[in-house]
């Protein structure tokens, strides 16, 4: 693998619970530094991920993970990824340390080396102080860093995090996010950062795969994703009683796409040059009282729920 | 400005390939239940015939009225016979939350996200509780062997029953293997390890009542075969060369404890995966 090579490919991968298809025919590629997995709950992310790690055997499909293909030599693979899982998972009965090193020892690592790194990895994860403590007796918020300690204590190539903010007080998600980002842009870790939180994936990464009923539903760079080909608005309209789906199906019906945000104010993409203007004529042929109309800047919402057919 | 970084570093050291993750699941198992002083406890009792044996030997060796009380083939027999129970109490204490606790802390995944195959991780889980099993069985009748020795002075007794060595190791062998094998499939069925304890219980004095209840209304010992401790029983008896207390023979005997070996494997097979799949 040569730099610039992606670190993950994915070729027709398929997968399936039983009857139900979880991946769907999924053919994608995920760049090296730091890249969104983004997609609501069930969209397919973490089995995709477990797919990568080998612990599901696709239906068909082949994927690459570091240039090693994950059929052949998913243990080549393994030393070489760290795995935060979603849900909590620790070794029982054992102290934040002595769980890090035994992790870092099954990763390869000498055991002097494992335990020394253990230590440097609970520090910088935020753990130094309660690393004697044993894990069962730690909060969420502990435990989801000492998952992503111990998918560190082996210097990985790739990093996999599964939703690392479950469950976490604001002060220790930003704290968490701060950690993933500097991981990323600063100690050179490639990631794949599976969730469904948009500001999470915008704050710390630099691309992103957004996900929907198991297939790609876009991807590319945040940055270029959120070039407008067309121009968003925050509109707040007035309308006659029962007016507002006819308005929004007015709007769909002429390629607008619209989506309610918090505060009564919707953002309307308009495709092409008509902009504002195509706005008010709709709204003048529907008798509706434009109250605010405002352009907007594209953000990573727009994309997911464009990518995802929202509303 | 800060003395030292304690940031995140990147590792120039080697790493090992893979195919050694059992044994440091094995050794971390190990110094666990060594760190507990119940289990301590435990493996003392266990040892308990040991010291008893071993105070008969030198009787035997060095009173002339103790005579009587000379060693035998069957006295290891009975000696390995005397440890079921400890090997019952050490399967229960050490076997029953080896997978179970894995799994209610959802440790799998984390194991099997490192260079580790599911058959090393069965097989590090597996030979902690070997090992233990071996300390009150295989060990003190070797130790046992080699007192009789010791007090001898001569290799007279041990000459004349040169089979002992590798019966001793083949019955133990077999008996571990089959007990830990069961034990740590039931373990992988529940995510509770006192369940599990139960259950295994539950199976060993099942399978044994269930045999008394047929011998009590056929008188034969034919269908010993149901039982598992009766089967080991069986098979320790050929192994030693003593009469067979049973009508069953020892073939069948044998295929039991194999085909729950099989058995018990497969479980393993299906229950120990990264991820747990309700279809």
């Amino acid at each position: 693998m040569t730099e610039g090579d992606p670190v993950v490919t994915l070729e027709n991968v398929s997968v399936a619970y039983g009857k139900h298809l979880a991946l769907r025919d999924v053919t994608s590629s995920f760049s090296s530094g730091a890249v969104g997995l983004l997609g609501p709950n069930g969209a397919g992310k973490s089995t995709m991920i477990k797919a990568l790690l080998g612990f599901i055997v696709p239906e068909r499909g082949r994927m690459r993970v570091l240039g090693v293909d994950v059929a052949e030599s998913p243990l080549e693979i393994r030393a070489r990824v760290g795995y935060m899982p979603e849900s909590d998972a620790h070794i029982p009965g054992m102290n934040a340390v002595s769980f890090v090193a035994y992790c870092g020892e099954l990763a390869g690592l000498p055991g002097v080396d494992a335990m020394q790194r253990a230590h440097e990895v609970l520090f910088y994860v935020g753990l130094g102080e309660a690393r004697y403590r044993n894990v069962e007796t730690y909060s969420t918020g502990m435990k989801q860093r000492i998952k992503l300690a111990q998918a560190l204590v082996h210097d990985p190539d790739l990093l996999f995090l599964d939703e690392p903010t479950n469950g976490m007080d604001p002060k220790g998600r930003d704290e968490m996010l701060e950690l993933v980002r500097d991981l990323a842009h600063n100690k050179g870790v490639n990631l794949i950062l599976s969730s469904h939180l948009l500001p999470d994936v915008e704050y710390t990464c630099d691309q992103v795969v957004v996900m929907d009923k198991g297939a790609i539903a876009a991807a590319g760079p945040i940055a270029a994703l959120k070039q407008p080909r067309g121009r968003v608005y925050e509109l707040r309209v007035k309308t006659p009683t029962g007016g507002i789906e006819a308005f929004l199906q007015r709007l769909r019906a002429a390629g607008l796409d619209c989506h309610a945000t918090d505060e009564d104010v919707m953002r309307v993409f308009v495709p092409g040059e008509g902009g504002a203007r195509e706005l008010f004529a709709l709204a003048s042929a529907e008798r509706v009282q434009v109250r605010h109309l405002r352009p907007s800047v594209p953000t990573l919402e727009d994309v997911f729920a464009h990518a995802v057919g929202e509303e | 400005m800060p003395i030292h970084d304690q940031g995140y570093r990147r590792y120039g050291g080697d790493k090992t390939r893979g195919g050694t993750g059992w044994i440091v699941i094995t050794r971390a198992g190990i110094r666990t239940f060594f760190a507990k002083r119940a289990f301590l406890g435990l493996l003392l009792v266990s040892w308990f015939p040991f010291f008893v044996r071993a105070v008969q030997i030198y009787a035997a060796t060095n009173l002339p009225q103790a005579a009587f009380l000379a060693p035998t083939p069957e006295t290891f027999r009975q000696f390995l016979d005397q440890q079921q129970i400890f090997v019952f109490f050490v399967t229960v204490y050490v076997g029953a939350g080896l997978i179970a606790n894995d799994r209610r802390a959802n440790a799998l995944q984390i194991y099997l996200s490192k260079p580790l195959t599911r058959a090393e991780y069965v097989f590090g889980k597996l030979a902690i509780l070997m090992a233990f099993l071996a300390l009150v069985t295989w060990l003190p009748a070797i130790v046992l062997l080699i007192v009789q020795i010791s007090f001898a002075g001569n290799f007279t007794f041990f000459k004349n029953n040169i089979f002992l060595f590798p019966a001793i190791t083949v019955f133990s062998f077999v008996q571990v293997t089959m007990v830990a094998t069961a034990m740590l499939a039931l373990s992988s069925l529940s995510k509770s390890s006192r369940y599990v304890g139960i259950l295994y219980a539950a199976v060993i004095f099942f399978t044994q009542a269930i045999y008394g209840v047929l011998y009590a209304v056929t008188r034969s010992t034919s269908l010993s075969w149901i039982s598992f401790s009766a089967n080991l029983s069986q098979i320790g008896d050929v192994i030693f060369r003593q009469p067979l207390k049973y009508d069953t023979p020892w073939p069948v005997s044998l295929m039991m404890i194999a085909g729950l070996i099989v058995i018990s494997g497969v479980i393993l097979e299906r229950r120990v995966r990264g991820v747990e799949v309700v279809a």
